[in-house]
């Protein structure tokens, strides 16, 4: 610090985007995340073609007008979106706790003492790439199923505004699953225990609900469940009785990621790396 | 200057660190010299505020590490070989930490050269080999060509090779003016590589002098630390 030897350090300080470059190579660099990307779009494209392409004709001419009305081609095409609702809070979490379990997170600490800003930047970065992955599964599903979907049945069309709001908030849904899952990682820090902690908080807590306090429970507290509210608000096309709407839907999800990655930022702030 | 005032950590009942003071200067290699379990690693992990103190600080240029502006370019640590992600090759690991504080991918290639893993750099570093896995460590603690290094053993895993090569480079880093502080619970090791000692036992302050004073008092620096650690503080 004394000799000429040693460099003068740079004006200014390091900011946002500097962290939010470090968190982009981090996701880009790890080739296990770019393998279950890969995996979640074409598993999701698949499964929803094989939902939908095993519709015979006579599955629907056989319907009465009132269960033609009922169908709603979009939101069963979006059947194989349940891998990207797996993958992407899985991958939230590893994106977390990964650097937990490897000693990533010391070097990480050391190089942007600002904990809050890691997690912003993580979050923004882990967030923007979740959003995409969700659109695109959700897009290249909808547009692979109208395509195998019989004729005989009703189509949809993303011209229709229901439709393309649909398709539009069910990918931003899958997004802010990823971003669930970064908090509970936050939180958490292990693993094991935050996957089983936020798959059990998205798919098996409902169900324990509705079995123990029966079909009513839906309508009272199961429509605030992620499961339900993108089954029967955010996907849907056509309006669900007690269900949240769309955009009160997709409002919850962002509120309960926010509270997960809050909290997260704030535990690790406090706690020693 | 690296100064630690009344630096204390508890973990649960045991007291780890225990209100510990000491200087480092620029311009020699200073030694962080203890036995396992004395507190070393508590120390430096509280040094870069991974640790919260329970009473103390540490100082690095005057500056509490949450404040530093640049935190690479100003301070380049070692902690623990392996803290990176395995899926993630020596390159890759490197320049996320470069991005993070503006340093340049020229830079990343330098340190590579410079610690000899140019060759390994596209692998995976979950293959690499303990030395390997060091090596890394220290390229990152060298990436922002910082005037202040702390190392936490850093001849772990090294082969004779390897530890000849550390020695040398952090004696030239400290003849440029460098703060370069390192631990160790090889008495040998520090008797050849450091200037200066902090001792600590049992999370204290033993002794704060330069190597040959040490063992002057002794047959040997071996003797002087044996000497010291059954009696207890001295200095």
């Amino acid at each position: 610090m004394t000799s000429p030897t040693v460099p003068a350090l740079p004006a200014g300080h390091y900011r946002f985007r500097n962290v939010a470059a470090m968190e982009w190579r981090k996701l880009r660099s790890r080739r296990s995340t770019r393998w279950t990307l890969l995996a979640t779009v074409l598993g999701s494209i698949g499964l929803g073609v094989a939902v939908l392409g095993s519709y015979s004709p006579g599955h629907f001419t056989r319907m009465t007008a009132e269960q033609r009305a009922a169908f709603d081609p979009t939101n069963m095409g979006f059947s194989g979106t349940a891998i990207a609702m797996l993958a992407l809070p899985i991958l939230g979490v590893l994106a977390m706790t990964g650097e937990y379990s490897s000693g990533m997170i010391r070097a990480t600490l050391a190089a942007v003492p600002d904990r809050r800003l890691v997690l912003a930047a993580k979050a923004a970065v882990f967030g923007a790439a979740g959003l995409a992955v969700g659109e695109l599964v959700v897009f290249a599903n909808f547009l692979a199923g109208e395509a195998v979907l019989t004729d005989a049945a009703p189509h949809a069309s993303l011209s229709q505004p229901a439709v393309l709001r649909a398709v539009l908030l069910t990918g931003g849904y899958l997004g802010v699953l990823g971003l669930l899952g970064l908090g509970f990682g936050a939180i958490i820090r292990h693993t094991a225990g935050a996957i089983t902690a936020v798959v059990g908080g998205l798919f098996v807590l409902p169900m324990i609900i509705l079995i123990a306090g029966g079909a009513s429970t839906l309508d009272s507290v199961g429509k605030y469940a992620p499961m339900f509210i993108n089954e029967n608000s955010v996907g849907a096309v056509k309006p669900v009785a007690h269900a949240l709407s769309a955009w009160a839907g997709i409002g919850m999800i962002c509120l309960y990621a926010a509270v997960a990655c809050g909290l997260g930022g704030w535990l690790l702030h406090r706690r020693d790396a | 200057m690296i100064e630690a005032r009344g630096l204390t950590k508890r973990y649960g009942p045991v007291l780890a660190v225990d209100r510990l003071s000491f200087e480092v200067h620029p311009g020699a290699v200073t030694g962080f010299l203890g036995a396992n379990g004395s507190g070393k690693s508590t120390t430096m992990r509280m040094a870069l505020d991974l640790d919260r103190p329970d009473a103390g600080q540490v100082r690095i240029g005057g500056r509490r590490y949450r404040d530093l502006r640049w935190p690479l370019r100003e301070v380049g640590a070692l902690l623990e070989a392996k803290a990176f992600h395995p899926g993630r090759s020596g390159r890759a690991h490197l320049a996320a930490l470069a991005a993070s504080n503006g340093i340049g991918r020229r830079r990343v290639a330098e340190v590579l050269d410079l610690v000899g893993l140019a060759g390994a750099a596209g692998r995976r570093a979950g293959g690499y080999s303990l030395g390997m896995a060091q090596r890394l460590g220290i390229a990152a603690a060298l990436l922002g060509d910082p005037g202040v290094l702390l190392l936490d053993e850093p001849v772990n895993g090294l082969d004779p090779e390897g530890i000849r090569w550390i020695r040398t480079l952090l004696k030239s880093l400290a003849a440029q003016g460098r703060v370069v502080f390192v631990s160790s619970h090889l008495i040998s090791e520090m008797a050849l590589m450091a200037d200066r000692l902090v001792v600590i036992g049992g999370g204290r302050l033993i002794a704060q002098a330069s190597v040959a004073d040490l063992s002057a008092r002794s047959a040997s620096l071996e003797e002087a630390f044996l000497e010291l650690t059954s009696t207890g503080r001295t200095s």
